[in-house]
């Protein structure tokens, strides 16, 4: 390293009063930051591998350890800061493109915490969801426009295929191989518990995962990992990814280090080789070539399953919605920039896409204007941190939302951001075999199922308290929300009135 | 409107909660009655009403005229007037055209122009718009209210019509003279809004064809169904409760086709744990309409009665969070949102009871069907 000495981020504070020199943190440490030393018979730490995050403190049985930022700093500079320093020297370095992971870190504005909402007061009365009923159930799909009879004069019944769900949120696409088996088997088993949906993302279906299918959506991407008749048949909804929040324009790269027996099966590529997305689909150079990859995946599975268009949250993308809407796609999900990822360009994680909260408001809004809402669903996410972000989404127009960076959190994710270096020391994204056992699919799905059972809860209170009783009059009523501290461009984007208006 | 108040915001610049009172009186053979008990009836419920406003729609009021459409309408100026009547010559043959009759009244005041005009499309107008001639006939009308300043057609159905002002209820029916009106159905409601509106177009009924809804309550899911409905060309300009419950049921009763008791079994749609409790024929079709139809579910405290050509129909919300009273006698059938108020017009009815929440009561005139509905029952809903 010589003169592009890097100082490590973190300090490893170890309370040696404390320390019985167990070792613990040591065998769980992927990075290798903790020694034992034979000659002073106390352990040490390496801090420049440490990457912060907290195996080792949350192991540590006599609490001897935590890790603190560095207070190593270079001249102060508003303009040059240490990041940024610190990012050329690696590239002086390396040569190489600055790869990070999980959403972006950067302080951009969080539009849900500048919304408020609404509750009711004297005029209308609130409800109590402990006392009444109070409904999540959401449908996914196209509607019907028009309402047909049979010669009988009965109504005729037959819709096109619709995803139902108990609780308007879904475990977004976050592939086999980006994530562990384990931590895949959780989510399976959480959705089915919760009555929702999870993703395979692009890393095809694992055989053992079949039998979760009527709680899977299966996905397309432009490698076409693990598609063929039986796995496109195998879910409840088949998603195309046309793009990512946390990086649009680009496609995917799993290192071919990560491609062991069962990922090199599942993906139907050779055993150790590189499995690379290209950016774009390569059948897919526009619209209409979206139209007709819709229109092979309804064929080949017999009209069956309602087919999702995952698309980044780009400037364009009300237009770009309008036109998928057209597609004879069932449901659009779209990701904001502020969306996680396995691995990314740091550059395009942290500069490319807008948020989410503006894509959604737009993209409801257009398509109401064109009066084509009720073509398709809308599925948002990219950093949905609670149940009040799903509320507020609802308010402004998304049908459900997606969140995978929530899930990873409560199977034990701490957000170290350092997915793509596959040591994963929590079993979630990583797949060494003795680092995924850590993670107790039962366990990790309990926790997914009291997650989201939690802010199931949450959202109801809320509705009720706004004297709503069912999801389906929460959804696009933009007058339950207010901003605050918004500007009245933003607040016109988001259709919403400002806090006392 | 706006250049001609500046006092307070009006209805359409501002959304007005209120709270009100409602009642219905249907003769189910068809005999047509005065005004006097639909007033009498609402006058007991006066403190429901703050004299924020007040009206009446009567059905069957002109026989003599019932192949055209009616249209009411308030002006706030001559150029106003000249506008409208010029945009009604270019759109309509005028039948008849007068201003309604009222009767000076101490606790009306600031009125407006009110004229009335009876009227049917151009026949070459209508053919080269392709739309059938009520679809024509609410264009226009939204057109007029959407884009004349100082003009607002408050009534346009045929052989029916409103008569609403600020002021209380009872206080607005003297002013019409609705003594001089005979109906087989009379709908009317007292106003207390939550503001102080000065404005005649935001009272109640608000009506659109033959359709006229008086409510009580406040929705809780006004936005995600105005925002749904303004998709089909509607316009919510006075962003009133009133005003989108009317425009749904219009679409979905007129342009969807859908009987009375599925409207209701859209905007009040049965609990899911309900729904499941039903047959399997029955659940299919509540699956199909709230699912197809699930941004124009109503949700939050209502009572309403609908009038159409034909019949009334009374509905609460699912929770019944406003009261709501139906009871018959004879071959009249009275809706109230205080018994009191039925009593007061028929002090020993045959039958009273209380609808449950999202039930509707659906009453027609014998032997006609109501609407395309093919209901026969007399009274559903008990």
């Amino acid at each position: 390293m010589g003169i592009n000495y890097l100082y490590p981020d973190f300090e490893v504070v170890r309370n040696q009063d404390r320390c019985i020199s167990c070792r613990v943190c040591e065998r769980q440490c992927a990075n290798e930051v903790h020694s034992f030393d034979e000659a002073t018979g106390r352990m040490k730490a390496d801090e420049s591998k440490c990457v912060n995050c907290h195996r080792c403190v949350s192991l540590c049985p006599t609490r001897a350890l935590k890790i603190v930022k560095t207070d190593h700093t270079f001249k102060e500079n508003a303009n040059w800061k240490g990041e940024v320093i610190q990012d050329i020297y690696r590239q002086a370095e390396s040569g190489g493109v600055l790869l990070a992971s999980m959403g972006t870190p950067k302080d951009y504005p969080v539009y849900w915490d500048k919304m408020l909402v609404n509750a009711s007061q004297v005029t209308n009365p609130s409800i109590d969801p402990l006392r009444e009923p109070m409904e999540t159930r959401t449908y996914l799909g196209q509607k019907e426009s028009v309402i047909k009879r049979d010669a009988n004069g009965k109504i005729i019944t037959k819709t096109a295929p619709q995803l139902k769900l108990e609780i308007p949120i879904m475990f977004s696409a976050m592939s086999y191989g980006s994530i562990s088996y384990n931590a895949h088997k959780s989510l399976a088993l959480a959705a089915q518990e919760l009555g929702i949906y999870y993703n395979t993302g692009e890393g095809g279906l694992h055989e053992d995962f079949y039998q979760y299918g009527k709680n899977t959506i299966v996905q397309v991407a432009s490698g076409r990992f693990g598609v063929h008749p039986g796995y496109l048949n195998a879910g409840a909804a088949i998603e195309i990814k046309m793009g990512q929040g946390a990086k649009p324009g680009i496609g995917g790269h799993l290192p071919g280090s990560k491609i062991g027996e069962d990922i090199s099966k599942t993906r139907m590529i050779p055993l150790h080789s590189d499995a690379i997305s290209p950016a774009p689909h390569h059948d897919i150079y526009s619209i209409e070539d979206l139209r007709q990859l819709v229109f092979a995946l309804k064929e080949a599975t017999a009209y069956t399953k309602p087919i999702i268009v995952k698309v980044a949250a780009v400037h364009n993308i009300s237009a770009i919605a309008s036109g998928i809407a057209r597609s004879g796609a069932d449901i659009i999900a779209i990701d904001g920039f502020r969306g996680g990822t396995g691995a990314a360009p740091a550059r395009t994680r942290d500069n490319v896409g807008i948020p989410i909260e503006l894509a959604l408001a737009s993209v409801d809004e257009r398509l109401r204007q064109e009066g084509i809402r009720g073509n398709v669903s809308l599925v948002v996410g990219g950093s949905i941190r609670s149940s009040s972000d799903v509320l507020k989404a609802i308010a402004l127009g998304a049908d459900a939302v997606y969140v995978a960076t929530s899930a990873l959190i409560a199977l034990g994710c701490h957000l170290c951001r350092t997915c793509h270096s596959g040591k994963c020391n929590w079993g979630i994204a990583t797949q060494n075999p003795e680092l995924v056992k850590r993670l107790n699919p039962e366990v990790g799905s309990e926790r997914l199922v009291n997650l989201i059972t939690a802010w199931n809860h949450e959202l109801k209170e809320m509705m009720g308290g706004m004297g709503i009783n069912s999801i389906e009059a929460l959804r696009g009523n933009r007058l339950m929300l207010r901003g605050i501290g918004l500007h009245e461009t933003e607040l016109n984007i988001l259709g919403i009135k400002h806090a006392g208006a | 409107m706006n250049g001609y108040h500046q006092r307070t915001p009006l209805e359409g610049e501002v959304r007005i909660p209120s709270g009100c009172a409602i009642s219905g009186i249907i003769s189910r053979s068809g005999k047509r009655f005065s005004g006097r008990e639909a007033i009498s009836s609402i006058a007991v419920m006066h403190d429901r009403s703050n004299g924020l406003g007040g009206g009446f729609a009567g059905y069957g009021i002109y026989p003599e005229y019932a192949d055209f459409y009616a249209l009411h309408v308030f002006y706030y100026s001559s150029e106003a007037k000249r506008s409208c009547e010029d945009f009604l010559e270019e759109h309509f043959d005028l039948i008849n055209l007068s201003k309604i009759p009222t009767t000076k009244h101490h606790a009306i005041t600031d009125e407006p122009l009110i004229w009335r005009y009876f009227v049917t499309p151009l026949p070459t107008k209508l053919a080269s718009s392709q739309l059938d001639e009520n679809e024509y006939t609410a264009r226009c009308v939204i057109k007029i209210n959407r884009e004349i300043d100082g003009a607002y057609v408050f009534s346009s159905g045929k052989n029916m019509g409103v008569f609403k002002a600020v002021g209380y209820p009872e206080d607005v029916g003297e002013f019409y003279r609705l003594d001089d009106y005979e109906g087989y159905s009379w709908t009317v409601h007292g106003r207390y809004p939550t503001n102080t509106p000065g404005w005649w177009g935001g009272a109640h009924p608000f009506s659109l064809l033959d359709y006229s809804v008086v409510h009580n309550g406040e929705i809780s899911s006004y936005d995600a169904n105005r925002r749904f409905i303004e998709m089909f060309g509607y316009s919510c300009t006075l962003m009133t409760d009133t005003e989108v419950i009317t425009y749904m049921i219009d679409y979905l009763h007129r342009k969807q086709g859908l009987s009375f008791e599925e409207v209701a079994n859209v905007i009040a749609a049965p609990f899911w744990s309900t729904i499941e409790r039903k047959s399997q024929e029955e659940k299919e079709v509540c699956t199909y309409l709230r699912n197809t139809f699930a941004s124009m579910l109503i949700t939050g405290p209502f009572s309403i009665i609908l009038g159409f050509s034909g019949g009334l129909m009374a509905l609460n919300d699912r929770l019944k969070l406003r009261s709501l009273v139906a009871a018959e006698k004879d071959d009249r059938v009275y809706l109230a949102s205080e018994e009191a108020a039925i009593r007061v017009i028929c002090p020993e009815p045959d039958r009273l009871w209380y609808p449950s929440g999202g039930k509707p009561v659906i009453v027609t005139l014998e032997g006609q069907q109501g609407g395309q509905d093919g209901h026969q029952l007399p009274v559903s809903g008990l």
